[in-house]
C-alpha cells in the first residue's frame, strides 16, 4: 500500500515539474552510474589492484575497457574508483552542507554582531577557489582520501551558508513565522521546524549542483596526485595516470573520463528539473 | 541563467575537448624545421639547481654541467678516468700525494688560459667555505694544494686515499671569476650563453677546447625545462623537443620509428626498497630476509618497464663492472615457502603492516612499491603507499630518517665504491637505512685505506656480499633508461654515471 502511494507521489511530482523529461533522463543515468558502482561492491570481473603480465590491451569481452599499463583491469578500477569519487563526493556534500546550512540558518535568523563576524569569515573563504583553498588544507593535514573529503566539505560551506542565509533573511519576517512565534514557539523550533522545510526547494537543487562540483572538484585533485594512495584510484586519478598511454590505449582515459561525466549530467539534470520546478528567486 | 546550471556538466566535456585537441597539434611543425640542425633542444623535469659545479646537488644538474666543465680527470663512456685538463698525473706510493701535469694550451671560455692558479685556486674553493666545512664535502679530505711550478700542482690529501682521483672531475675554473652561479666559465666543450630560470638554458659550442677530437658538433644547444613528463611524446613528436633523456617506456610506442632514435641504457643507479633497519620488525635481519625471498625482480621489471632493466643485488649497479658482483642477484631466488618461515621464526608468522613512503615525482618508483605491495600480500604482509612530496622525502625520509620503508634509486656522485658504499657504514651521515654491522665497518676501513687495487677491489665486494647477505635493504634493480634522439642527430652514448656528453652528438648525413 504505502509503496504504492510512494510511486504515486513520486509520480505526480515528476509530472508536475516543467521539464520533466529533464528530470527523468537525469535520472536514469544516474540509476546506471550507480547500479554499476552497488554492483561493484558485490562483485568485479577483476580484483581493481590485481595486476597481470597482460599490459596495455585493447578493449574486449575479457577486458571491457582494456588493462593499463600495470595489467590491471580499467573496467574493475572505473568501478571501485567511481565509489570512491561518489563517496568523496557525498561527504563532501554532507560536510559542506551540514555545515553551511546550520551556519547559515543561525547567522540569517539571529542577524547582528554574530552574523556579521560570521559571515566576513565565510567571505574570505569564498574568496578562493574551491579546489585551491583544498590544495592548501590537504598541503597543511596531508594527503588522503578521507583529508581530501574533509578538504573539500570545508571548502563547499561558504556556498551553502550564504544561500541558506539569504533565505532566511527573506523568511523570518513572513507571516508564518510570526504566527508561530506568537504562539510561543522557540527559537530553535522555528529555524529547524517551520522554516528549514520551506527553503528545501533551493536548498535541494543546491545541492545537486554542489554535488557536481564536488564531483569535479575530487577529480581534478586526484588529477593533481592528491587524495586516494596507491594502488587505489580514485576516477581522476585514472585519467592522470592514463594520460600518457592515451594514444596506446585511449580506453585507459575516456573509461573514467565517461563516467565522471555521467555522474556529473545525471545530477545536473535532475538539478535542473527540480530548480524549474520549485521557481526560486535565487538566479 | 540557464546556461550557469549546465556549466558542470560543460566543464566535463570540455575538459575532453581540451585533452582531444591538445592531440591533434601533433603534426604541425614535425617537418617545418627539419633541416635546421644546428640547434639542439633537450627536455629536462627539473631547472638546474645551480650553474656552479660546488652547489649543483641533483644528479640532472650535473649531467648538464658536464658539458661546461672539464676537470683535471675525466670519464668516459666506459668508465675510465683520463686525465684532462691534466695531462699526466702520479700518485705517491703512500696514496697521499697526487701530481698533476697541466696540459698545455687549455683554454677557459672567456680566452684564457688556464693555469696553476687557477687549479689550485679551484681546488681551495671546494675544500674551503665561508661557512666553514668544505664547499664539497669530499675535498675535506685535501691538506693542501703545491704549485710546484707552472705547470706542475700536487694535491696532498690528509689521509691515503687513492679512490680520490674520480673527484678531480670536477671543475677547473679561473681565479678571476667570483660568482660562477651567475656567470659559469669553465673549459669543457660548451660554453654558457642564457639562463631563464625554470624555463630555459642555452649553450653554445666552444670554438678553442683543448681536445680537438672532442670538440661539439652542434652550434648551439638549448636545455627546456619540461615538468609536465605526460607531455613528453606530445612535445618530441611535435618538434619543440629533439631529445629527452629517461623517457617513461609507456610512451616510446607514441614515437614514430622514422622519426626518432631510441638508445636504451640504464639509470646507473640502484633501486631498491630502502628499509629503516632500525625500526622495527626491520632490525630483524630474518625479517628483512623474508622480504627479499618474497619479491619477484622479473615481475617488477616486467610490469614498471616491460621487462627492461637490469636486476642487481646489492648497493652496486652492473655498469659500474669493476666492482659489480653478478653473483650477489642470486642471493635471494623467489621462494614463497621459506620467505615464510623466516617470518614465522621471527615471531611474525601472522604478518605485518609497514608503510612504504615513496615521492610523488618518481613514477617509476610509485609503479614499483604497487607491485612490492602486491607480492608481499603473499606472505600476509600488508604494505601501504604513501606518496610524498620529493622535498618533504629529502627532509623526513633521507635527513630525519623517520621512515619504514621507501622506494628510490641512489646513484653514485663520483666514480668510485665509495660513493655507493661509503653510505652504509654505521656511524656515515647519510646512512638513511640506519645500517649497522662491525664486519661491513670494518672490511669498509680496510678497503679504504688499502693501497693495492687489487686487494682493495676485492673488500670492496666483500663490502656488496655483507650488504646482500645481511639484507640491508631489498635490491631490485638498476632501471632502465631511454633516450630520445630525433633522427636529425645521431651519436648518443650512455656513461656509466650522471653525465650526458652533448659533444658527442652530431647532425645524421
Amino acid at each position: 500500500m504505502e509503496k504504492t502511494s510512494f510511486r504515486q507521489r513520486f509520480k505526480t511530482y515528476v509530472s508536475h515539474l516543467p521539464h520533466p523529461g529533464y528530470f527523468r533522463a537525469g535520472l536514469v543515468i544516474t540509476a546506471i552510474v550507480l547500479f554499476v558502482i552497488i554492483v561493484g561492491i558485490f562483485y568485479m570481473p577483476y580484483g581493481p589492484t590485481e595486476l597481470s603480465p597482460d599490459r596495455l590491451q585493447d578493449p574486449s569481452l575479457l577486458h571491457l575497457m582494456g588493462t593499463d599499463k600495470m595489467g590491471r583491469d580499467v573496467f574493475s578500477r572505473v568501478m571501485y574508483g567511481s565509489r570512491v569519487t561518489l563517496l568523496v563526493a557525498m561527504g563532501t556534500m554532507i560536510i559542506g552542507a551540514g555545515c553551511g546550512i546550520l551556519i547559515g540558518a543561525l547567522t540569517g535568523f539571529y542577524g547582528g554582531a554574530l552574523d556579521e563576524v560570521v559571515m566576513r569569515i565565510m567571505d574570505a573563504l569564498f574568496a578562493f577557489p574551491n579546489v585551491l583553498l583544498a590544495l592548501v588544507l590537504v598541503s597543511l593535514f596531508g594527503s588522503g582520501t578521507f583529508r581530501v573529503m574533509w578538504a573539500l566539505g570545508i571548502a563547499f560551506i561558504p556556498s551553502f551558508a550564504r544561500v541558506v542565509r539569504s533565505e532566511y533573511i527573506r523568511c523570518k519576517h513572513m507571516d508564518y513565522v510570526k504566527n508561530a512565534r506568537l504562539q510561543g514557539v522557540g527559537n530553535l523550533r522555528v529555524i529547524f521546524v517551520h522554516i528549514l522545510p520551506n527553503v528545501k526547494g533551493v536548498l535541494l537543487s543546491n545541492l545537486l549542483i554542489g554535488f557536481n562540483n564536488a564531483v569535479l572538484a575530487e577529480a581534478g585533485l586526484s588529477f593533481l596526485g592528491i587524495g586516494s594512495q596507491p594502488p587505489y584510484a580514485s576516477l581522476g586519478q585514472m585519467i592522470a595516470e592514463g594520460q600518457e598511454v592515451f594514444f596506446r590505449v585511449p580506453s585507459c582515459v575516456l573509461g573514467p573520463g565517461i563516467v565522471i561525466v555521467l555522474m556529473v549530467l545525471g545530477f545536473s539534470l535532475m538539478g535542473e528539473g527540480i530548480r524549474t520546478a520549485s521557481g526560486t528567486l535565487e538566479e | 541563467m540557464k546556461a550557469r546550471r549546465v556549466i558542470p556538466a560543460v566543464i566535463a566535456t570540455g575538459l575532453f575537448v581540451t585533452v582531444l585537441s591538445a592531440c591533434g597539434g601533433k603534426q604541425n611543425n614535425a617537418t617545418q624545421d627539419a633541416a635546421a640542425t644546428d640547434t639542439l633542444t633537450i627536455g629536462m623535469t627539473q631547472d638546474l639547481d645551480s650553474m656552479d659545479p660546488a652547489k649543483a646537488e641533483s644528479a640532472g644538474t650535473r649531467e648538464v654541467l658536464f658539458n661546461v666543465y672539464d676537470g683535471l680527470m675525466k670519464p668516459d663512456t666506459d668508465g675510465n678516468l683520463n686525465p684532462a685538463v691534466a695531462s699526466e698525473y702520479v700518485i705517491s706510493p703512500d696514496g697521499k700525494t697526487y701530481s698533476f701535469t697541466l696540459r698545455k694550451g687549455v683554454k677557459f671560455h672567456d680566452g684564457t688560459n688556464v693555469t696553476a692558479q687557477d687549479v689550485k685556486f679551484s681546488i681551495e674553493r671546494y675544500k674551503n667555505s665561508t661557512t666553514g666545512g668544505s664547499l664539497v664535502s669530499a675535498f675535506a679530505a685535501v691538506e693542501k694544494v703545491d704549485i710546484v711550478d707552472e705547470t706542475h700542482v700536487d694535491v696532498v690529501l690528509q689521509a691515503p686515499d687513492t679512490d680520490f682521483l674520480a673527484y678531480f672531475t670536477i671543475g677547473i675554473t679561473p681565479a678571476s671569476v667570483e660568482d660562477l652561479d651567475a656567470n659559469p666559465v669553465g673549459c669543457g666543450p660548451y660554453k654558457y650563453v642564457s639562463r631563464t630560470p625554470l624555463e630555459n638554458v642555452t649553450f653554445e659550442k666552444f670554438d678553442d677546447y683543448w681536445d680537438e677530437a672532442g670538440r661539439a658538433h652542434i652550434q648551439n644547444v638549448v636545455y627546456k625545462v619540461t615538468t609536465n613528463t605526460d607531455a613528453i611524446g606530445m612535445e618530441l613528436a611535435g618538434g619543440s623537443l629533439d631529445m629527452f633523456y629517461r623517457t617513461p617506456e609507456a610512451q616510446l610506442s607514441q614515437l614514430s620509428e622514422e622519426e626518432f632514435t631510441i638508445y636504451e641504457g640504464t639509470m646507473n643507479l640502484v633501486q631498491a626498497l630502502y628499509l629503516n633497519n632500525a625500526k622495527a620488525p626491520f632490525d630483524d635481519v630474518r625479517v628483512r630476509q623474508a622480504l627479499c625471498y618474497c619479491i619477484d625482480k622479473g615481475q617488477i621489471k616486467e610490469l614498471v618497464s616491460g621487462g627492461k632493466g637490469e636486476e642487481v643485488g646489492s648497493s652496486m649497479y652492473p655498469s659500474f663492472g669493476k666492482y659489480f658482483v653478478p653473483e650477489l642477484n642470486d642471493t635471494y631466488k623467489t621462494d614463497i615457502e621459506k620467505a615464510k618461515a623466516l617470518l614465522a621464526e621471527a615471531g611474525l608468522s601472522g604478518g605485518f603492516t609497514f608503510t612504504i613512503h615513496v615521492s610523488s615525482a618518481h613514477p617509476q618508483h610509485i609503479e614499483t612499491a604497487q607491485v612490492l605491495k602486491e607480492q608481499f600480500a603473499q606472505i600476509g604482509v600488508t604494505a601501504n603507499i604513501q606518496q610524498i612530496e620529493w622535498n618533504t622525502w629529502l627532509s623526513d625520509v633521507y635527513t630525519g630518517r623517520n621512515y619504514e620503508a621507501t622506494v628510490v634509486g641512489v646513484d653514485a656522485s663520483a666514480l668510485n665504491a665509495p660513493s655507493m658504499l661509503s653510505r652504509f657504514q654505521s656511524d656515515a651521515g647519510n646512512n638513511f637505512v640506519n645500517f649497522n654491522s662491525a664486519a661491513y665497518d670494518e672490511t669498509y676501513q680496510k678497503a679504504s685505506a688499502s693501497v693495492d687495487d687489487a686487494e682493495k677491489t676485492a673488500l670492496y665486494k666483500d663490502c656488496l656480499t655483507i650488504l646482500s647477505e645481511e639484507a640491508a635493504s631489498v635490491y631490485i634493480q638498476d632501471l632502465p633508461s631511454f633516450v630520445v634522439l630525433n633522427k636529425k642527430f645521431t651519436g648518443y652514448e650512455f656513461y656509466p654515471l650522471y653525465a650526458q656528453n652533448i659533444a658527442l652528438i652530431r647532425p645524421a648525413e
